[in-house]
């Protein structure tokens, strides 16, 4: 069977212990996390967590019955039409060309989040392919940082 | 009505019927200890090692069918326990064991005894809580055992910090339960089951996979009632002993690593599996992709996370046992003609005729498949069974005559050597009237044999027979086998005076070399009405079989000393 990539997203029980269940699930039953994000969902006691995870059929069918099984799991959505989108902050040396690196940003969704004495930072939001294509642009601005939020994902 | 959060523990325990408590004190519980000292109640039995408690907790609940309760202090006392908590939770027992937790302020603080008791007990509990107010300590203990004993049963923690077992608050024991996240599956879809139904009317070689969720679910009669309706062959696993009755003509045994050739086969042959509260384990499918190539699959399961994790079921049904068993036979009842599979059942009495499940008895040693048949004749249906790990519990599962469920009580799915003595007081003190008979080894007896204690101190007279080979045995079986005999750490040869141990502590010692000891011993042991150690010299060098080898497959059956089944 052929792994596929899949976005998960867990509504849960806004308490302490619901993210090292979820998390300590996937560890314990040899399952891979590619990116987990979590907030609170506004005017509720909710979260909700997203996953991106790979692995076969049977492998993910078992986590989404398994995450069901986690009491304080109210619904596990495996997203099949959905928008997802990922946020990159990304550190580049006051040396490179500032308006050259507002573009690229600006070409995925984002901007210039920050110019200081030695830095520029900069921001986008973008689906994970777009993500993928603006991290390869970024190599020739020479990045001294890159940080990834990891994906987040509504149902169309 | 205002109390302490130790008496709550005390009220809940109270309004939830509970009778009996297994634990062992210490700093962080001793609140609730000292709440338990005032009531009258339950009772307390103090066994002499938390891991004890926990597995005593849990063989009461299943002679019992009720919620185990266990109690162990914070620390070292949790982890004692967690043997205790992962045995339960392999098998899908209902336990709620409350563990004291340092005092809020310390946690976190590698504070003295603490230890994270809901992180360690996590993937071994079905779910934990920390009680962080005390305003939540009465749902709490009620949401424990509504999720203890619903869905897919399991053990609960309920890790109580000592600050909140003293401060007072409002007491009133929730009537109902209402967890949103939380609402298993009983029904059973309507039309998967017609579907599954119509599956069993074409059906040429049908068969009845019996697992131990059919004795959680008390389905055990309504099996048997489908059964003999259809005239559907059967198989049991090591958990569901005891569910079709030995006696029952359409019971083919017990199937997988150590099961008979006739139910082996009968898997291998079936063209459709009914599988009832069963897992598709390892110990019984053998090699997977050689496993029941010829069946299609009807799995009736609580856990639908149970359903296609190992193999591909094509007729799933999430429900209760008993709730869709109950449908199932009313629908089916006028459709089936139970003639209809005697070829097939002719097919398998054959099996057994030419591979019966046998063994060479021998007039110059013991041989323990005799020790096990013998109880069998002299107690069969009055006695409770519990074991420990290793070829006694194989020779036991195999060899004595059950007769209903909730008579066999072996830790199948964690294999926990250590689990059967105090299991077996924890058997006994749920079912009084039955004696309690512990089929163990020489290697697991010596883990929580500090029970011969307990079971004096309140005079609980379970009778341990000893099937003593001086060896690990079911160790050494698999080095004789595999490892071209390399007994690497397996003799026991070092042995202590079984005898004298169990009346150093306040029981009573056999030691039997022959039939006639044996069944003076045993007859002995049944008056005395005390602990008993019966240690039985058996044949050093017998082995379980048939055997499956661990991963081959399951028509693979080595079925004597020298005689490979040959159906490759
Ligand atoms: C706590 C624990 N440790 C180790 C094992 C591995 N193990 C399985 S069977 C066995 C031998 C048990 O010896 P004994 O109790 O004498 O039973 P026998 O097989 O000789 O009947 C061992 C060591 C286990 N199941 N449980
Ligand atoms: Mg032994």
């Amino acid at each position: 069977m052929t792994n596929v990539r899949r976005v998960i997203s867990i509504l849960v029980e806004n308490e302490s212990s619901v993210l090292s269940r979820v998390s300590g699930l996937f560890a314990g039953r040899g399952y891979n996390i590619e990116t987990l994000t979590v907030a609170p969902i506004p005017n509720s006691n909710h979260s909700r967590m997203t996953i991106v995870t790979k692995g076969n059929k049977r492998v993910i069918e078992q986590i989404t019955k398994q995450l069901h099984k986690l009491i304080p799991v109210y619904k596990v959505i495996e997203h099949d039409k959905m928008v997802e989108k990922e946020m990159v902050l990304a550190k580049f040396p006051i040396d490179e060309n500032l308006a050259d690196i507002q573009a690229l940003c600006q070409a995925y969704n984002g901007g210039i989040a920050n110019v200081a004495r030695d830095i520029i930072i900069g921001m986008i939001t973008d689906e994970p392919c777009r993500v993928k294509h603006f991290l390869e642009a970024t190599e020739r601005y020479n990045p001294i940082e890159i940080v990834r939020s990891g994906v987040v994902a509504i149902e169309r | 009505m205002k109390m302490n959060g130790a008496r709550m523990v005390c009220e809940a325990l109270i309004a939830e019927g509970v009778k009996t408590v297994f634990g062992y004190p210490g700093g962080a519980i001793m609140n609730v200890y000292d709440e338990l000292y005032k009531q009258d109640k339950f009772e307390h039995i103090l066994n002499r090692h938390e891991q004890a408690s926990v597995h005593a907790a849990d063989g009461y609940a299943r002679a019992t069918g009720k919620v185990g309760v266990a109690m162990v202090t914070s620390g070292p006392g949790f982890t004692n326990a967690v043997t205790g908590l992962a045995t339960a939770y392999m098998d899908s027992i209902p336990l709620v064991v409350i563990s004291g937790q340092v005092p809020l302020s310390l946690i976190g603080t590698d504070g003295f005894q603490e230890i994270d008791a809901v992180g360690i007990s996590r993937p071994c509990t079905k779910h934990n809580y920390l009680v962080k107010d005390i305003k939540e300590l009465p749902r709490i203990l009620k949401e424990a055992f509504h999720i203890a004993k619903t869905g897919r049963p399991g053990p609960v923690l309920i890790d109580i910090p000592k600050d909140i077992t003293a401060e007072i608050g409002e007491f009133k024991y929730p009537a109902t339960v209402n967890i949103p996240s939380y609402k298993p599956t009983t029904k059973g879809n309507n039309r998967q089951i017609d579907k599954a139904i119509d599956a069993i009317l074409k059906s040429k070689k049908p068969l009845l996979y019996i697992g131990g969720g059919v004795i959680l679910s008390n389905a055990s009669n309504l099996v048997k009632k489908l059964a003999r309706i259809s005239g559907i062959p059967a198989v049991e696993t090591l958990m569901a002993r005891g569910v079709m009755g030995h006696n029952n003509p359409l019971l083919q045994g017990m199937l997988g690593m150590h099961g008979n050739y006739s139910s082996n086969m009968a898997m291998s042959e079936t063209d459709l599996i009914i599988a009832l509260g069963a897992r598709f384990d390892d110990r019984v499918t053998g090699k997977l992709n050689e496993f029941a190539k010829y069946a299609d699959i009807i799995h009736i399961d609580i856990d639908p996370a149970n359903i296609s994790k190992l193999v591909n079921v094509n007729y799933p049904i999430v429900g209760d046992i008993s709730t869709v068993l109950e449908k199932i036979i009313d629908r089916i009842e006028n459709k089936i003609d139970s003639n209809k599979y005697s070829k097939w059942r002719e097919v398998l009495n054959r099996y057994n005729e030419i591979h019966p499940l046998t063994y060479q008895d021998s007039d110059d040693i013991l041989k323990p498949q005799w020790i096990v048949e013998r109880v069998g004749e002299i107690l069969g249906e009055k006695a409770i069974i519990t074991s420990d790990v290793g070829q006694h519990q194989m020779w036991t599962a195999q060899f004595y005559p059950f007769d209903r469920p909730r008579q066999w009580i072996n830790s199948g799915g964690l294999g926990t050597m250590g689990y059967g003595f105090p299991s077996a007081l924890g058997a006994k003190k749920g079912v009084p009237e039955k004696i309690v008979v512990n089929f163990t080894g020489d290697g697991s007896i010596l883990m929580n044999v500090q029970e011969l204690v307990t079971a004096s101190e309140y005079n609980i007279p379970v009778i341990n027979i000893i099937l003593n080979n001086h060896f690990l045995g079911m160790v050494r079986q698999w080095q004789s086998f595999f490892y071209e005999n390399r007994f690497s750490e397996t003799d026991l040869s070092y042995q202590p005076n079984f005898k004298a141990l169990a009346e150093a502590c306040g029981g009573i010692g056999y030691d039997v070399t022959t039939k006639e000891e044996f069944d003076n011993a045993l007859e002995d042991a049944i008056k005395k009405n005390k602990v008993a150690f019966i240690n039985v010299t058996i044949d050093r060098f017998e082995n379980v079989l048939p055997m499956v080898p661990a991963g081959g497959a399951l028509y693979n059956m080595i079925l004597s000393e020298n005689k490979e089944s040959e159906n490759d």
